[in-house]
């Protein structure tokens, strides 16, 4: 069957396949099926640097236009991670720029990027155009100069969140004069002055810019100075927000808005003084996108601004939108579809700040289409989420922190198990879940009775017994990710499921009670997992095989152990001369 | 429900393919061990939990609960986000800090120290040695580098390389540039031998 059709046709055919999911499915048909694939697949998407190694990666992949690599895991974001522990682009960018000269695309998530890695990529690739960064750090300034100056048709640059070491705001006049393609540029996260005038040029000849993010440095003033030369903007982030009240400035700015007929996301808004913000009045109505996160004002500011927002599908912002302006937001957005509230002050324990359960109750509510949710508050009861649960059936994504750990119902004092039972239960479609609170092996069972399209859990301070986790890794069908901290998990279901490992991307757990002895029978026995165990207490050599480790990640990978891992990281199992080349 | 308990009786059970893989003990042993816990507080805790309960007692078999005080890496809010209001109420009182950039020789990147949080050259030796896990020796005449492998050295204003430790605290504070931490057999031309 397969002789009588002609590659040609079958290769136009996996071309409309773009997403990595369809792709590796469809490898898996056949020989033909595989080998056509891998020659015209051109969009690479690896999870996991340390899953696959680059050599296996260009032995498959002929032909690579864009590469996105994902580094450290998810807690890394808030420290758990040490420092040195791996995730460094360097040996990939080498031999990528061997393997493929005509790369376009690098997006890296979580990364240690250095600067001679920028260079690299600054002087190897011809046709570059898109960088991405998001959560990255070990590079300075300098690399991003050497990516302005050497990059000609570079089109997108986007530092998210990265921790840059910034020498100074030089960099973004390496751009040079001939340098006209640039369609977005995000440079939030950096902490240095850029030369205004060159910035000012910059925006100017480039046509083609869509999005701007601009860093906090940029003062208020000469916001309408950059507008009026980029009123196509569809996505634009200020800088600081806060300046004193002249009206001259207030109404440039207003009417520079205005004139922004296809902008449709803004974010920014630092130190803001509120007698600015009306001056987007005139774009609201136009917005899809709105983040006032670091808008640190009051409810009654904010609550005027998503009011106006009746097309808005994302809304991220402070507590400081209190319960009341969560109401307005039940009201006027009717289009929401997700909804982030991060805390003002995440570590005082009395905050004057009304922000509780019962704004969220009426987002969901009011806005039938919310499918994402992630919800920083200091109280919850059962029967909100269980109200949550009804209202919003479609839920993809539901993250609910409750800053006090093993926080009960705060009205019946009870465990928060029915609630979150009921989330999973009448949620069918959910992906994506972060749980706190008071939580017993009962949620657990729950979950895994139920989350049978769970593809990320997050756990803390949760469960009674290594029961709960054996729950959600023999329930949990599609679950690919798994990160736990400070729980009462062990040896026990972490070896009965230990098969489960294999099918999953990585599982985290710190502060929990597994053994070094259980995490060397691991990774002894499986030789398609590396088990590191991340230690870094001075005695660690002297602790016994049944005491616990204090974290442990486990991920699948077909490149065996890596051999950059710093002395705090033991890939435990694996006899340290081998080298396992499973091709 | 019936599942449930099920998967739950066979988790305990002998159940074949379980037990002739894997098992929870150790080599060379036969029945499963005792597992003892301990409780969860280790020594990578925060410094106000770290007093009272930093010693494992290995009959215990219950949890700590997590202290009032900050918790690593809880709530998880990444780190520019804690600093927002902070960065509002420190500029208006104090006033920002000198921060100066500090290399290691050997170490592949470079930290950032704000000196304003240190007060003698003693918390800076020990916020520099904590940052980078390693001996610094103050150097004096009569000892050498005190046993210790790496210097300290810094560069001032005009742009020379200086010893750490010979002028005043404070004046030190307001003319040093950078920081270098030096392995003291290269620091030799500055004055000492090993």
């Amino acid at each position: 069957m397969t002789s009588s059709f002609p590659e040609e046709v079958l290769e136009h055919v996996l071309s409309f396949l773009t997403s990595q999911t369809d792709r590796n499915a469809v490898s898996l048909v056949c020989k033909t099926w595989y080998e056509t694939d891998r020659w015209c697949r051109n969009r690479i998407f690896v999870g996991n640097c340390y899953a696959v190694n680059p050599r296996i990666l260009i032995r498959r992949f002929p032909d690579v236009k864009s590469i996105e690599l994902k580094g450290k895991p998810h807690f890394a974001d808030f420290n758990l991670v040490p420092e040195g522990w791996g995730g460094y682009v360097y040996p990939w960018v080498v031999e990528l720029a061997r393997a493929y000269p005509s790369l376009e695309e690098i997006r890296l998530k979580r990364m240690v990027v250095t600067d001679e890695s920028l260079e690299m990529v600054a002087k190897s690739f011809n046709n570059f155009k898109v960088l991405v960064l998001s959560s990255c750090e070990g590079f300075s300034t300098d690399g991003l100069a050497a990516i302005a100056a050497n990059c000609r048709n570079l089109r997108v640059l986007d530092l998210r969140e990265c921790e840059v070491e910034d020498l100074s705001g030089h960099w973004l006049s390496h751009f040079p004069d001939s340098f006209t393609s640039l369609e977005s540029l995000n440079m939030a996260c950096l902490v240095s002055e850029v030369s205004f005038s060159a910035l000012e040029r910059l925006v100017a000849r480039s046509p083609n810019l869509k999005t701007l993010k601009l860093n906090r440095t940029v003062p208020l003033e000469k916001l309408s100075t950059l507008l009026k030369r980029a009123p196509q903007l569809v996505d634009f982030g200020t800088g600081a927000y806060s300046a004193e009240f002249r009206p001259d400035v207030y109404s440039s700015l207003a009417g520079v808005f205005s004139a922004c007929k296809n902008l449709k996301s803004l974010s920014g808004f630092w130190d803001v003084t509120p007698a600015y913000l009306p001056v987007i009045n005139n774009v609201c109505s136009q917005l899809t996108s709105l983040n006032l996160s670091y808008a640190t004002t009051q409810s009654p500011d904010l609550t005027k601004i998503v009011s106006q927002c009746c097309n808005l599908q994302r809304l991220v912002v402070l507590d400081y939108i209190e319960d009341t302006g969560l109401n307005t937001v039940s009201l006027s957005c009717k289009d929401l579809r997700e909804l982030v509230v991060f805390p003002s002050d995440p570590f005082i324990g009395d905050v004057d700040v009304q922000l509780t359960e019962h704004g969220l109750v009426a987002v969901s509510e009011g806005c039938s289409k919310l499918h994402s949710i992630l919800y920083f508050c200091r109280q919850m009861s059962n029967s909100a989420l269980i109200q949550i649960s009804k209202n919003c059936p479609n839920l993809t994504c539901f993250r609910l922190c409750i800053i006090e750990p093993r926080a009960p119902d705060y009205q019946t004092l009870e465990p928060l198990d029915t609630g979150f039972g009921s989330i999973v239960q009448n949620c069918q479609h959910l992906t994506r879940l972060s749980m706190s609170g008071l939580l017993t092996d009962r949620v657990f069972e729950y979950i895994g009775t139920y989350a049978k399209n769970l593809d990320m859990l997050s756990i803390a301070f949760a469960g009674d017994s290594d029961l709960g986790l054996h729950y959600v890794l023999s329930g949990c069908d599609r679950l690919r990710k798994l990160e736990i901290r400070d729980c009462p998990f062990g040896d026990k279901a972490l070896l009965a499921n230990a098969s489960k490992l294999e099918r999953m991307r990585s599982l985290w757990m710190s502060s929990c009670l597994v053994s070094f002895g259980a995490c060397k029978l691991l990774g002894r026995k499986m030789p398609g997992l590396n088990v590191e165990v991340i230690d870094e207490r001075e005695n660690v050599n002297s602790i016994p095989e049944y005491a616990p480790v204090e974290k442990v990640y486990i991920y699948r990978t077909v490149s065996g152990q890596r051999f950059d891992a710093p002395d705090f990281v033991r890939i435990m199992g694996k006899d340290k001369d081998a080298v396992y080349n499973l091709s | 429900m019936d599942q449930i308990k099920r998967n739950t009786l066979n988790l305990f059970e002998d159940n074949d393919h379980l037990t002739t893989e894997l098992r929870l003990g150790l080599p060379g042993s036969d029945d499963q061990p005792e597992i003892k816990t301990t409780s969860l507080s280790s020594n990578k805790r925060s410094s106000s939990e770290m007093g009272s309960s930093s010693c494992m007692d290995e009959n215990e078999s219950t949890f700590s609960p997590p202290a009032k005080e900050q918790i690593v890496g809880w709530p998880p809010v990444r780190s520019y986000r804690k600093n927002i209001l902070q960065v509002k109420k420190m500029e208006s009182d104090t006033g920002s800090g000198i921060y100066v950039k500090v290399s290691m020789d050997g170490a592949p990147y470079l930290r950032k120290l704000d000196l304003k949080m240190y007060t003698s050259y003693e918390e800076l030796m020990k916020g520099l040695q904590d940052m980078f896990k390693c001996l610094i020796g103050l150097y004096s005449e009569r000892e050498g580098y005190n046993g210790s492998h790496h210097a300290l050295t810094y560069e001032d204003k005009e742009g020379d390389w200086m010893l750490v430790g010979d002028v005043p605290w404070e004046m030190f504070i307001s003319t040093c540039k950078r920081l270098r931490i030096m392995k003291s057999c290269e620091a030799r031309g500055l004055g000492g031998s090993l």
